[in-house]
């Protein structure tokens, strides 16, 4: 059972690697995107550093947001997913494999790159930690919930956008338990609540969104 | 072994067929015939469970294939019309993916074995970007070189294909119906197979 | 034996009729309730010393922001009827539902508004309640919008009974860290929760108007679900004779 998850691991990143620019572009993105907000609201180091959560943040989560549409869309272009959903296998299986691996080259590097950006709005250390910390446990759960819309939208005019109006209201929680871990570790609250909660979410999005998104891939093929 | 009892098809609002029914024994091959649109692939589909049937039932070796799920799935083979291969992968890389997310096993001298056969030699590690149409339709018929599942369904197996390749794929096909497989078909060229016995399926008549 | 009775009534030949006799009954049931609503709104229910008369939008407000959150359960309850029993009635009852539901959070954000201004001077305050009621209102234009961008009619169905269960798990832990949220940033907001003590004959008020909108819902649903019946079996013989009678 494990085995066949690994393999879609396997499989999927090699393809990621063979598509350096993709990952590349997601990252960029995030950093465009976090660069915009100083020259929006000007460069006062107290503002920005209160701004900081929310705008890595809701950053991250655009980011994670846009690399979904190509989480199946390939795979139904060229027939790969009628052969994954023609396998003995269980297709909720293949697609945590397909979630891990988008998370992998989504929410991984840019959980590495969000302390840098972090640099730019005057974080304290700690605070660095904690949102590094708070986006590789959350965006895991982003992928999750994200393939579901993906699956959903597949083959559809416009599934970019739809798939946005989809998954970015259900990616609520997860902003605000995440944002809300590096904000109480600034105020020195403490992050250990927002990142306990961030963490079930990411389990019980795991848990349950795999076999939905398998659910939303079968209607899609039919 | 396999049947189909009473099939019907609607698409959008046009019901492409109804009532289809046959069976199909071990070492037999369905020739699916039919106009463009007729429901073919359609009909394919329906056989492999990826599409339910409005109404009837698949069945296959006496229990429907909706229940039998998974055990069926091991049971079975399908070619679409779409190669299923990563332009971005070999073709040795396609092989060994699709055996594996298949569920199973195949070595990699079986698969280089097998790309030979398909006339792909010299040519394994290259990627498919840069393989003509009828190169990469090789690749996903150098899956059916190790396949022993009793059930191949297969759309359009010949199209993009040379004389030679014809040739080597009736070949193939023909071997596996000798070994007691069943072949459920469609094509637009003629083709002879030697086989037990062949039904020919008129869609739409 | 009892099943196949019920089940008899999810087949849109037998239900289009059934619709339509009930349809009658449930504009009048909401023109009573409404009538009740609005007398006990404007002349039974005193004026508040505090807030004056404009306090009297929450006879409207209440009851839409019930509504809109009844109604995202019952057309998620139609989604997993049409997933597990595939029957297609149920999922034509979930896209007739979606624009009601979604009509209501809508106005439960506006008489929000309208009341906000008066009573703390600003538009929108983020409040739990308030921020809830928004995201339930994307939640419907995101099930409306699936649904309508799918041409496959059972397609269309099972996708957007697929979202409106994803939905309808999420409600609550979204409706939690929007508390959670609400709570850590206090201060600036000021909370709808604080409600003063309320008269009983105010929350007849309520119930009323809860009741008319409830039973606007279910005559409107019954429409749009006759019309979508008639679209989606337009080419089938019942439907035919159905039309060359009327014509």
């Amino acid at each position: 059972m494990f085995r066949i998850v690994s393999h879609t691991i396997a499989r999927d990143l090699r393809l990621a690697l063979r598509r350096p620019a993709d990952l590349a572009s997601v990252l960029f993105f995030f950093i465009i995107v976090a660069s915009l907000f100083p020259l929006g609201v000007g460069p006062e180091v107290d503002l920005l550093r209160q701004l900081a959560p929310g705008v890595l943040w809701v950053g991250a989560l655009l980011a994670t947001q846009l690399s979904l549409p190509r989480l199946f869309a390939d795979d139904y272009r060229d027939g790969t997913l009628e052969q994954l959903a023609l396998s003995p296998n269980p297709l909720g299986l293949m697609v945590l494999g397909k979630v891990i691996a988008h998370w992998l080259v989504s929410g991984l590097p840019l959980a590495l790159l969000a302390p840098v950006l972090g640099l730019q709005f005057d974080l304290p250390t700690d605070a660095l930690w904690v949102l590094a910390g708070s986006i590789l446990l959350g965006t895991p759960a982003l992928s999750g919930i994200g393939a579901i819309g993906a699956g959903l939208t597949l083959g559809l005019r416009g599934g970019g956008v739809l798939l946005s109006l989809l998954v970015l209201p259900l990616y609520i929680p997860v902003l605000i338990f995440g944002a809300g871990a590096v904000d109480a570790s600034v105020s020195g609250l403490g992050p250990g609540a927002h990142l306990s909660l961030l963490a079930a979410l990411t389990v019980g999005g795991l848990a349950f969104a795999p076999w939905a998104a398998a659910a939303a891939l079968k209607i899609a093929l039919e | 072994m396999l049947e189909a009892d009473n099939l019907e098809c609607i698409r959008g609002a046009r019901r492409l067929f109804h009532g289809v029914s046959f069976g199909l024994a071990e070492g037999e091959l369905l020739f699916l015939q039919g106009k463009n649109g007729a429901g073919k692939t359609s009909l394919l589909r329906m056989l492999c469970g990826l599409s339910p049937p409005e109404s009837g039932e698949v069945r296959w070796k006496g229990a429907s294939i909706r229940k039998l799920a998974d055990d069926f799935r091991a049971d079975l083979c399908y070619l679409g019309h779409l190669n299923a291969i990563k332009e971005e992968l070999s073709p040795l890389e396609n092989l060994l993916a699709s055996a594996r997310l298949a569920g199973e096993d195949l070595a990699a001298d079986d698969a280089l074995d097998a790309l030979a056969q398909v006339g792909l030699s010299g040519r394994e590690d290259l990627i498919c970007r840069y393989l003509s149409q009828g190169q990469k339709r090789r690749v996903a018929l150098a899956r059916l070189v190790q396949e022993r599942r009793p059930l191949w369904i297969l759309d359009e197996p010949f199209v993009a294909l040379d004389v030679h390749a014809v040739d080597w794929l009736v070949g193939i096909i023909g071997a596996h119906l000798q070994r007691g497989g069943l072949a459920v078909m469609t094509t637009h060229q003629p083709v002879e197979i030697p086989a037990g016995a062949v039904r020919v399926l008129r869609l739409g008549a | 034996m009892r099943m196949i009775h019920w089940f008899k009534f999810s087949a849109p030949s037998t239900f289009y009729p059934l619709a339509g006799k009930l349809i009658p009954w449930f504009w009048a049931l909401f023109a009573g309730f409404a009538l009740a609503g609005l007398w006990i709104s404007f002349f039974v229910a005193p004026t508040d010393f505090q807030q004056g008369e404009g306090y009297r939008i929450i006879f409207i407000h209440v009851g839409a922001s019930w509504m809109s959150m009844f109604i995202y359960l019952v057309m998620a309850f139609w989604a997993g009827m049409g997933l597990a029993f595939n029957t297609r009635l149920s999922g034509m009852m979930a896209q007739a539902l979606a624009p009601t539901g979604a009509l209501f959070a809508f106005i439960s954000l506006w008489t929000g508004a309208l009341w906000g201004k008066p009573m703390w001077g600003t538009w929108w305050v983020w409040d739990a309640r308030l921020t809830s009621e928004l995201i339930l209102l994307f939640l419907y234009i995101g099930f409306i919008a699936l649904t309508r961008a799918i041409d496959d009619s059972r397609r269309s169905d099972k996708a957007g009974a697929i979202l409106a269960l994803v939905g309808v798990v999420n409600i609550p832990i979204i409706y939690f860290s929007v508390k959670w949220w609400n709570t850590l940033h206090q201060g600036a907001s000021v909370s709808l929760t604080r409600a003063p003590a309320m008269a009983s004959i105010m929350l007849w008020g309520m119930l009323f108007s809860a009741f008319a909108m409830w039973m606007y819902a279910v005559a409107v649903a019954l429409m749009r679900v006759r019309t979508i019946i008639l679209e989606r079996e337009r080419h089938t013989d019942w439907v035919r004779e159905l039309l060359l009678d009327r014509s």
